[in-house]
């Protein structure tokens, strides 16, 4: 080995081949442990019985709906939750980093708010929106405000004062510096935050659905929990990931062709 | 300029230019820290005037100040649901730091490894790659098929929660160790063990403790999530009973305990940070 460590590189057939024999031993000691009966059926279901699970539930209703019906109810309180979020959290990060007098004012409060768990906002969520829609859109809020804030607020400071001053000796008022000077020069770090925010808000949703709401995908998980049927747990759970992923994807690209429309480097 | 300011029409407009006037007068840490200060104050004291004073506000879904205080005395005194406050947020406590513990000690070894060999990475990754998009919280249920309500849950829950950040970035950390530096390390003889543990490992701190960090946030976020789905003990079960009694009061002393707990061990993480890289000089 006259490589340094973190050059050595297996060639692709090599990594290929070990990603394979690592699904395969982890698929194949999960599928053996299930089928050699060592552990119950109601603790740890084969991958092939998640599979069917999964499948069954997007043709069969469970807990009142499909997995897609499920699955959209979800979708839509994260939109509006995400989308509140980005709303308020945006422009007022941009107008934190703009005027020092409302950053002054609002940042010792949202250190405050920054410490409290966003799931622990749950009981008031309910108390004061109900549990329909208002409340997990008030906890799914929560979740996502503080990166859609933080990063515009950081973008904004980051962009050159003199660009700012330039556009105020041209004339431009403080609502068109913002628009057209602050957040452009913020786009990166404003899109890296509402990626993360989407993500915490997706998060919290789930926390939201499985304590108080009779409906969407965390309510499926509390049905199959009570059921005592993992195998329905465990194919919501897969649905969760992977529709988080999927979002994570489509922001991803929202954010490369974004950037590549401002002319930043992807 | 002066003529711009003088009879304008009370809109948006104005309050921008009346705000960039203060603006300009904001320019130490000090006068920063005062209206901070200040407009802290000025939202108690209308909190206060709009509940305990005016009335104008409904007590049974918006705690006032005197409402917080006697409910805080009544958990610190007698209890509530089940406990005193101290018992609550110790119970709490025990379970993240444990959790945590379990999550350090399993997820950034792994991490190291998986930074030191591709190929160990390679192996491991599609087991990562399937468990990593599961919200933490998603857990909650299956860890209660399996283990109940009892602590054990709990644990494994805030495991599963705290165990992928330190895991992630603990990997980036050991490959975010400059080469140059690993270079010299072989240049002057070094073994295999000990650039290891001299260059790697402690080149990849800072990033292990940011991954810690975030961990320990996830620790608490998922315990108080696990709390409010079910427990006997515990702060997320003070949330949920406070819930249900419609005792807002109580709602608002479980939600400032738990902001509290989050910041002091926060704070103990970052004092162990600066223990570790004091060589980083901060």
């Amino acid at each position: 080995m006259a490589r340094p460590l973190s050059h050595a590189r297996p060639s692709r057939s090599e990594h290929a081949l070990l990603s394979l024999g690592g699904a395969t031993v982890f698929l194949g000691v999960w599928q053996g442990l299930a089928a050699s009966g060592l552990v119950s059926k109601f603790v740890l279901p084969a991958p092939s019985e998640v599979v069917t699970a999964g499948l069954t539930m997007a043709v069969e209703p469970f807990a009142g709906d499909t997995l897609e019906g499920h699955m959209i109810a979800s979708l839509g309180r994260w939109a509006m939750g995400f989308g509140l979020a980005a709303g308020i959290g945006v422009p007022l990060g941009l107008a934190m980093g703009y005027w020092r007098l409302l950053d002054a004012m609002v940042s010792p409060i949202f250190e405050a708010y920054r410490y409290i768990a966003p799931l622990a906002w749950v009981p008031f969520a309910a108390l004061w929106f109900g549990t329909g829609i208002g409340g997990p859109v008030m906890v799914i809020f929560t979740g996502a405000f503080a990166p859609c804030l933080l990063n515009a607020y950081r973008g904004a400071q980051l962009v050159e004062p003199y660009l700012i001053e330039a556009a105020r000796t041209l004339g431009a008022s403080s609502l068109r510096v913002m628009a057209e000077v602050l957040l452009p020069g913020a786009l990166p770090s404003v899109v890296a935050g509402l990626r993360l925010g989407a993500g915490l808000g997706w998060q919290s949703l789930i926390g939201a659905e499985l304590i108080v709401v009779s409906s969407g995908i965390g309510y499926v998980l509390v049905q199959g929990q009570s059921n005592l049927a993992p195998e329905i747990v465990m194919a919501a759970m897969l649905a969760v990931g992977l529709t988080g992923l999927l979002l994570d994807v489509a922001l991803q690209f929202a954010e490369s062709r974004i950037k590549q429309r401002w002319g930043y480097p992807p | 300029m002066s003529e711009l300011r003088l009879p304008a029409p009370r809109d948006i407009a104005t309050l921008a230019l009346l705000a960039e006037e203060i603006d300009i007068l904001i320019v130490g840490r000090r006068m920063r820290a005062w209206i901070g200060l200040a407009t802290i104050l000025v939202l108690l004291l209308g909190w206060y005037l709009t509940t305990d004073v005016g009335g104008l506000i409904d007590r049974q879904r918006f705690p006032s100040p005197s409402d917080i205080v006697t409910a805080a005395s009544q958990i610190v005194r007698q209890g509530y649901a089940g406990g005193t406050l101290l018992t609550q947020a110790l119970y709490s406590l025990r379970l993240v730091v444990l959790g945590f513990l379990v999550a350090a000690l399993s997820g950034v070894p792994l991490g190291i490894m998986m930074g030191l060999s591709r190929r160990f990475e390679a192996f491991v990754n599609p087991a990562f790659l399937l468990v990593r998009p599961i919200p933490p919280l998603a857990w909650i249920p299956l860890a209660i098929v399996w283990l109940g309500l009892a602590d054990g849950a709990k644990v494994l829950v805030i495991w599963f929660a705290a165990f992928v950040p330190a895991v992630i970035n603990s990997q980036a950390g050991i490959r975010s160790v400059d080469e140059t530096l690993i270079a010299a390390g072989r240049v002057h003889g070094a073994s295999r063990a000990r650039i290891i543990c001299d260059v790697l490992i402690p080149g990849a701190m800072p990033m292990i403790f940011t991954g810690l960090r975030l961990s320990l946030q996830a620790s608490w976020t998922t315990l108080v999530a696990a709390e409010l789905v079910g427990a006997v003990f515990g702060l997320g079960k003070v949330l949920s009973t406070a819930y249900r009694d419609i005792y807002p009061a109580m709602i608002a002393v479980g939600m400032i305990t738990v902001a509290i707990l989050g910041a002091l061990t926060t704070k103990a993480l970052e004092t162990i940070e600066r223990r570790v890289i004091r060589w980083r000089g901060h």
